[in-house]
């Protein structure tokens, strides 16, 4: 089972993972968006991690909720609201038991992959965050090894499509032959997701 | 008049220079008509572009007579910003509706109708009619 524990660990080992990457995503944001989502979610994230240091919530839901909350006032660009709404409505989704199961987890994370398409009308094969998150969902059905590894061949099978959504998408198809920024970083989280899950002592290193 | 509920208004852009021009934009071709609250939030809260859930708060908590606040926003983060907030339920005024109108013109024709007293519906049906202004 799941503890608050696990879920700090998951936020805390995403934001040393962006702090790491930032610099890289931002490289990947350059040809096709406008060069901000490393600093973006390094903001973000940096800010996660110092409230749910104060605030210490006690149920995974409500870790998540707390986290969703900051991402969505401190990130700026649309990856704020997006990366926002799906750590809230997954946290909702997992209300507010103490702890929760692998297999609701992944239920709750259907929920939050879900109203984000939603949200930001994109589809598999856009191009977004979507490419990665939404195999990986199926992935940790399995485990949470394979939704890593899930998510980043999703981000990776990116690169030959053209973006059908936000700034990307008025490239056309200048769009193509480039990683997409957001999958990689939707990458990053599930793959903190499995760090916290496989070695608790080094994830909030 | 001067008693009014008036619909309030806030523009949202990615840039604090564009909301705050298309706002007096809009209140100068409002003409003599009741003073229509109108607030911009552009921008980062440091003053760079992109989109703060803090100034939209503000701003739409600075524009709210009672009478329902429309959000009008431009590209992207602004959009999806407005939708997240207005999912939280207590972010924003209780009667606050993101408007799908183009900027500028949706800005102008929420003004010019808010000001006349019209409710949150007509403002809204107005600023959205702008899209159906042909330029060719």
């Amino acid at each position: 089972m799941l503890d608050a524990d696990f879920f700090r660990r998951w936020m805390t080992a995403t934001a040393a993972s962006v702090a790491r990457e930032a610099e890289r995503l931002t490289a990947l944001d350059s040809p096709i968006g406008d060069a901000d989502h490393g600093s973006n979610l390094h903001r973000g994230f940096t800010a996660v991690a110092a409230v749910l240091e104060k605030e210490a919530p006690d149920t995974p839901g409500a870790v998540l909720v707390l986290a969703g909350r900051q991402l969505i006032s401190t990130v700026g660009g649309a990856s704020g609201p997006l990366y926002g709404t799906l750590l809230r409505r997954t946290g909702k989704a997992l209300g507010d038991t103490a702890e929760v199961s692998e297999e609701q987890l992944t239920d709750a994370l259907r929920a939050g992959v879900d109203a984000v398409m939603t949200l930001g009308g994109a589809a598999p094969g856009d191009k977004t965050m979507i490419d990665s998150l939404v195999p990986a969902v199926d992935a940790l059905a399995e485990s949470f090894t394979a939704a890593r590894t899930a998510a980043e061949e999703g981000a990776l099978a990116t690169t030959p499509l053209q973006a059908r959504k936000g700034r990307a998408s008025y490239l056309g198809e200048r769009s193509i032959g480039h990683q997409d920024p957001g999958a990689t970083s939707a990458a990053l989280l599930i793959a903190a997701l499995a760090t916290a899950a496989e070695a608790p002592e080094a994830a909030d290193v | 008049m001067s008693d009014e509920k008036l619909v309030g208004i806030v523009l949202v852009s990615h840039s604090a220079a564009v909301a705050a021009s298309v706002a007096e934009l809009a209140k100068g071709l409002a003409g003599a008509g009741a003073a229509v609250p109108v607030a911009p939030a552009g921008g980062t809260e440091d003053g760079g572009l992109g989109t703060s859930a803090e100034l939209i708060s503000a701003a739409a908590a600075s524009v709210d007579r009672g009478a329902g606040v429309a959000v009008l926003t431009d590209l992207g983060s602004a959009v999806l910003t407005v939708k997240a907030l207005l999912a939280e339920g207590d972010e924003l005024p209780a009667d606050t509706r993101l408007v799908d109108a183009p900027f500028v013109e949706g800005a102008v024709a929420a003004v010019v109708t808010a000001s006349t007293g019209a409710d949150l519906t007509a403002v809204a049906a107005a600023a959205s009619d702008a899209y159906a202004y042909r330029k060719e």
